[in-house]
Parts: structure tokens; C-alpha cells; sequence
């Protein structure tokens, strides 16, 4: 019973804090998100460089606003398996960002990104971010398709999923969102994607047309990425490993049946 | 020795030397080379060597995981998140860790419902299966400490569910509770000693697993018949026949293993535990991992708390009695037409319980693989709770005094020369 009321106070605490700012009508179910066959499902999935290359610049133009990725460095780019831009753009990208260093005096200084440096930070510290959203709190995506159930599927399904207008009969708590793939249906984030076009995929290299779904799409390829950087390695080394387990397994059974053709049993 | 009157003898200089000294080549032999193992084991019976070999794999991936785990409570989520991204196939060794823990579990629980059937825990095996509840508890506690370690939403609740078991203890509950945590709430100092404990915990698995071995060799294996080995001609030496039989299961029971392990390595976890520890957000749904959900069921059928906690662990300390419940003079279940019966009954119920479980803990109807029964969720944990006891503390008995069992073969060697007879007719 103790542990009930801890629990519940608990649980009221962190809707009070408006992590997942639930409405008042009772708690609505989440609906399932909607099915996409991705291109890195199965055992011999993998991504598409050109998508995650495209998701990175959507990560960085529309989520990174409010969102951090605190877990990746800008070197992960341009590792195998990932979106693999060259070194050079690499760093160029880790350049393009000021990053907070102490200079030979111990004075806080701004200098361009190394690789090594971790993706900055959308806000300096939680309070900050919540004090910037309405108090509703734009969590890291570092391992965000990991953390949720079928998680690429939710997030794609998240983005693309709002209504304009909220169907009849149910009111928005002020500062939130309709949307029928969130707990509750009210979402503190706005729709992130909201115009074709919005992010500038380059016309040349066989880019589709930046449509919202396409855009969707490929930031979830990104942000699926970026849960499980080393999923093109481990499912490579799974198939030879499997290989490799089934030729042995043959070989013990006719090892065994051999050994054991002259007993009774 | 169990069976027959081998015993090594040494051949050179060097061995006869050591011989008199350490009789070390002698015990390896007579326990694991040469020993005298009844030659109709089925497959069932690989379990024992593929859970040797499950224990070595979680030692040693263990071992170097701890090399790069920070058990602190602003590190550790990270610390996990840079094994696996980071450090050279880290992201192998935290998968083959974290999924080698449920087929841990796989394989412990297709031993002890082997021990069941077979009738296993019977005189003169009641040590050895007592050891084997040793095991498994200490195997409970272990998974249930390392699943706090990576610090996500699942383990900080996990372990403040669990902790507060202890709080039902009537007056000094509160003071273990907190003696428990070493601080007034699950927090930093929880995670350490946890780390601290888990990474003991195997050692100790693995010196009662020796006694576990040692306690098998004194009566020598059980067998499908569960007939008792009469003489050289119902066994043959441990190595090569079993050491090569059980490297076949052990590389089949990997096939599987690997496939979770590279093409579905979270299927068995839960996505909160990719979300890091909260103590301000609570889950919606605190579930512990699977290996534990009949016991949760078992749980949480009792409104009472304490008599809940009392009841789960009761529901482990009944098999200790077993074999003093157990009142049929034929242990193996191939010759018992009805406790066959009532074990695949108390298999169907096991599972169910861990369904219910898995479920949020509310009075609905229970949906069952989409189809919704008539009856509430907390009504079927109690009946099913209710039945899971009575196997143990009626059912084994009366059957046991009622039963005609089947006749029993006089001898392993004469029960597989009959079966090959009726082969041939």
C-alpha cells in the first residue's frame, strides 16, 4: 500500500512536471502507428547513405532546434555503416559550429568543431529548454526509434500524423497539439514537418523531391541510425556467424551419430 | 564413482608422480572423461552442459563489459550507450550479455521442467536438486541486479518494485528496506552495491554449480527411464559419447542464441530501458523481465503485500519440498499416465501465469492473443495461483498413493534392446 501511494505520487509529480502534459478527460490511448517497410529491416538490411545524408540535413535544420542528440559526435558521420559523408564534409560540418572550449588562460572561449566533438546541445540544461517549450521537455533523440516501442514506425507516424483541428468535442490544453499517435492525443511539440520544400535537398544528386512523407522518412532513417550506429556491422557478422554455426552443427551431428552408430540406445 | 569399477590409472612417470601428489588428471578423469553415463539420455538431458556453457559466456562477457561500465548514476546510462557504440564490438558483447541472460533462463527452465518430468528430484538426487534451487534463486537475484546497471526507466523502477518487497516485512521492513539501498530511495549508492553484488553473484553460481556436479556424480545421472543404471552395460564414459552429443545441442542452442543476438537483440528487452533513469516520470507499465512474469503474476493475484512476497517465494520453496511430496515409488513420468498429465497441466499454467504477468495490472477481462476471454485477470491469477500450489501440495501426493504406474523395465540395456526388437517385428 506504501508503495502505491509512493507511486502515485510519483506518477502525479511527473504529469505535474508536463513531461507528457495529459488532458483532462482521462488517459486516451495512443493509436498504432502505421507500418513502413524500411530499407534496414530483416537480416540483410541496410541503409541508404543518400537518405541518411538527407536525414541529417532535416535532423539538423528542423529537430535541432529543440532537440538534442547527445550521444553522437560529428566523426559518426562519416563512419562505415552510417551516412558516410566524406571526411572532408565531415569536418566541414563539425566546423560550421562554434563550440565552447577554454583557451591556454583558462578563458572560456568559442572555437570552430573537431570531429571528436559531440553534437552541440539545443539547450544548455533542462530548465532552460522547458523554460524555452512551454514547460514540456524536447527529449535527446540520441536512442529515440530504440526507446520507444516499433520505434521507427512511431516516430515516422508521430510527424506525419497531426490534425489540423482537433476533432469535435475535445479541447486543447493551451500551448498543445492534436495528435492521435501520442498518449492522450495532446502533443506539447508543434508539427515539425509542415511544408514540401521546407528542408533544400541538393537537385543534383538524385535526391527525390522533399516532400513532408519523404522528409519524414528520411530523418527517421537518420534518427534509426544514430540509435544503432553499428547495426550494418552486427547483422553482416550475424549472417557469416550463422553460416559458420549451421556447417558446424552438421558436422557435430555426423560426429555424433558416427560415435554413437555401434552403441545400443 | 557411481557405476562399475573404473578407475584411472596412470601411464607415465610424470602422471604416476603427480598421482601421488595431486590427483588432479584422476579427478578430471573419473568425473568427467571416464564417467559412467546411461547411454538412453535424450536431449533434454543437454541442458546441464549447454547451462555450463551459458555460464561461461555471461562470466566472461561479463568480465570485460565491467572493464568499460561506469556504475555511477550520472554515467551509467552513457557509459552503456558508449560500450555499445564505441568500444571494438562492445555493442557484441552487451547483446550477447544482456540476451545471454534470458537464454540463461531459456535453458535453466527447460532443466528444472526436465527434472520434473523425469522425476529427477527423487531419492538419491534430493541434494542435487536442492543445490539446483540454490542455483536458480542465485541466478534470479543475479539477473535481476545486472538488469538495474544500464539505469533506464525499467531498471530504477524495476529495482524500486523489487527493493520494496522487503518493506512488507512486518517492523524492521523499512530499516531493510533501506539498509538495502544504502540511502532513503533507489539511487547512486543502490546502483553501486548492486554492481558490487552482481558481479559476485556468478562466482558463487559458480561454486555451487562444482557441489551441484559433485552431488550428480555421487548417484550418477537420472535417465528417461528413471530406472536406476544396474551395470557397465547400461552406460558408456561421459567422453566421447556425451561430450560430442552435448557439443551438438550446445551448437544448436547457439543458432538460436545467435539469431537473437544479431538480428534481434532488444526482441527480449523493453524500449523503456533505452530511456534513462527518472525518478520524477513513472513508467505506465512497470514489467519486469520475462524470466520473473509467473512470479509477478503469483504476486500480484495477493492483495496483501506481505502475503503476496510470502506466496512468490513460497511458490519457489515448494519445489524444495518436492521430493518429500512426491509419493510415487517410479520417478520417471513415461510410466505415470496420470501425473504426465497433470505436469503438462501445470506447464500450461506456468506459462499462463507469466501471461497475465506481462499484463497491465488492472480487473479487465484478459485478452489472449487478441481474443477476449470471460474472466477477469485478477480472478484467473487466483485460481491459477490457486492450482499451481495444489499441484505441489495435493496433487503430487494423491496421485502418487492412487496411480497404477505402467510397468517399469528391469534395466536400461534390456528396455533398448526391446525397443529395437519392436523396431524390427
Amino acid at each position: 500500500m506504501k508503495l502505491k501511494a509512493l507511486l502515485a505520487i510519483v506518477l502525479s509529480l511527473g504529469l505535474a512536471g508536463g513531461a507528457l502534459a495529459a488532458g483532462g478527460e482521462g488517459s486516451l490511448e495512443a493509436k498504432h502507428p502505421k507500418k513502413v517497410d524500411w530499407s534496414w529491416e530483416g537480416p540483410f538490411g541496410h541503409f541508404d547513405r543518400q537518405q541518411l545524408q538527407r536525414g541529417y540535413l532535416v535532423y539538423k535544420e528542423v529537430c535541432a532546434a529543440c532537440h538534442s542528440m547527445s550521444l553522437l559526435s560529428f566523426r559518426n558521420l562519416s563512419q562505415p555503416g552510417g551516412p558516410e559523408f566524406t571526411e572532408a564534409q565531415m569536418k566541414a560540418i563539425a566546423a560550421s559550429y562554434k563550440i565552447k572550449a577554454l583557451d591556454e588562460k583558462g578563458e572560456e572561449v568559442e572555437r570552430p568543431g573537431i570531429p571528436a566533438d559531440r553534437f552541440p546541445l539545443a539547450y544548455a540544461n533542462e530548465r532552460a529548454a522547458r523554460a524555452a517549450n512551454n514547460n514540456a521537455y524536447p527529449v535527446d533523440l540520441s536512442v529515440i526509434t530504440k526507446a520507444r516501442h516499433d520505434g521507427s514506425n512511431y516516430v515516422y507516424t508521430l510527424i506525419t500524423g497531426y490534425s489540423e483541428q482537433p476533432p469535435a468535442g475535445v479541447t486543447l490544453l493551451p500551448g498543445l497539439y492534436y495528435n492521435e499517435y501520442f498518449p492522450n492525443h495532446q502533443i506539447a511539440m508543434p508539427a515539425p514537418l509542415t511544408a514540401d520544400d521546407q528542408v533544400t535537398y541538393a537537385p543534383d544528386a538524385g535526391n527525390p523531391k522533399a516532400t513532408k512523407d519523404q522528409m519524414a522518412k528520411d530523418v527517421v532513417a537518420f534518427l534509426s541510425w544514430a540509435a544503432e550506429p553499428k547495426m550494418e556491422e552486427r547483422k553482416q557478422l550475424g549472417v557469416k556467424v550463422l553460416i559458420f554455426l549451421v556447417l558446424l552443427s552438421v558436422l557435430l551431428y555426423v560426429a555424433y551419430r558416427r560415435l554413437w552408430r555401434d552403441v545400443d540406445h | 564413482m557411481a557405476h562399475g569399477n573404473y578407475s584411472y590409472k596412470p601411464t607415465n612417470a610424470f602422471t604416476k608422480w603427480l598421482d601421488s601428489r595431486l590427483p588432479i588428471i584422476r579427478l578430471i578423469d573419473e568425473s568427467v572423461l571416464a564417467f559412467p553415463t546411461p547411454k538412453n539420455l535424450n536431449m533434454w538431458f543437454t541442458f546441464g552442459g549447454i547451462l555450463t556453457f551459458m555460464l561461461a559466456v555471461q562470466i566472461v562477457s561479463g568480465i570485460v563489459l565491467a572493464m568499460h561500465y561506469v556504475p555511477h548514476e550520472t554515467q551509467a546510462f552513457d557509459s552503456v550507450e558508449r560500450i555499445m557504440r564505441d568500444v571494438n564490438y562492445g555493442w557484441l558483447l552487451r547483446y550477447m550479455h544482456s540476451n545471454g541472460a534470458s537464454f540463461f533462463f531459456i535453458a535453466v527452465y527447460l532443466h528444472i521442467f526436465r527434472g520434473l518430468y523425469y522425476g529427477s528430484y527423487k531419492a538419491p538426487r534430493e541434494v542435487l536438486w536442492l543445490l539446483g534451487i540454490v542455483i536458480y534463486l542465485l541466478m534470479m537475484a543475479t539477473g535481476f541486479l545486472g538488469y538495474t546497471l544500464p539505469w533506464g526507466q525499467m531498471s530504477f523502477w524495476g529495482a524500486t518494485v523489487i527493493t520494496n518487497f522487503f518493506s512488507a516485512i512486518p517492523v524492521i521492513g523499512e530499516s531493510i528496506t533501506q539498509w538495502l539501498w544504502g540511502s532513503f530511495a533507489v539511487d547512486n549508492s543502490t546502483l553501486q552495491r548492486f554492481f558490487s553484488l552482481h558481479y559476485l553473484l556468478p562466482f558463487v553460481i559458480a561454486g555451487v554449480v562444482v557441489l551441484h556436479i559433485w552431488a550428480l556424480h555421487v548417484p550418477g545421472n537420472n535417465n528417461p527411464l528413471g530406472i536406476d543404471v544396474k551395470g557397465p552395460a547400461d552406460t558408456v564414459p561421459f567422453h566421447p559419447y556425451y561430450t560430442t552429443k552435448d557439443a551438438f545441442w550446445i551448437a544448436l542452442f547457439l543458432i538460436v542464441f545467435c539469431y537473437f543476438i544479431f538480428f534481434n537483440p532488444n526482441f527480449l528487452g523493453h524500449a523503456d530501458n533505452y530511456v534513462p533513469a527518472n525518478r520524477l516520470v513513472t513508467p505506465a507499465h512497470i514489467v519486469p523481465e520475462w524470466y520473473y512474469l509467473p512470479l509477478y503474476a503469483i504476486l500480484r493475484s495477493v492483495p496483501d503485500k506481505l502475503f503476496g512476497v510470502i506466496l512468490m517465494f513460497g511458490a519457489i520453496f515448494v519445489w524444495a519440498l518436492l521430493p518429500w511430496l512426491d509419493t510415487s515409488r517410479v520417478r520417471s513420468n513415461r510410466f505415470r499416465p496420470f501425473m504426465k498429465q497433470f505436469f503438462w497441466i501445470l506447464m500450461v499454467v506456468i506459462f499462463l501465469l507469466g501471461y497475465l504477468g506481462a499484463q497491465t495490472a488492472d480487473d479487465s477481462n484478459l485478452v489472449f492473443f487478441g481474443v477476449e476471454l470471460p474472466i477477469g485477470k485478477i480472478l484467473l491469477s487466483r485460481i491459477l495461483t490457486i492450482y499451481y500450489f495444489l499441484h505441489f501440495l495435493l496433487i503430487t501426493p494423491l496421485v502418487g498413493l492412487m496411480e497404477t504406474p505402467h510397468a517399469v523395465p528391469e534395466s536400461i540395456s534390456k528396455a533398448v534392446l526391446a525397443k529395437k526388437g519392436g523396431a524390427q517385428s
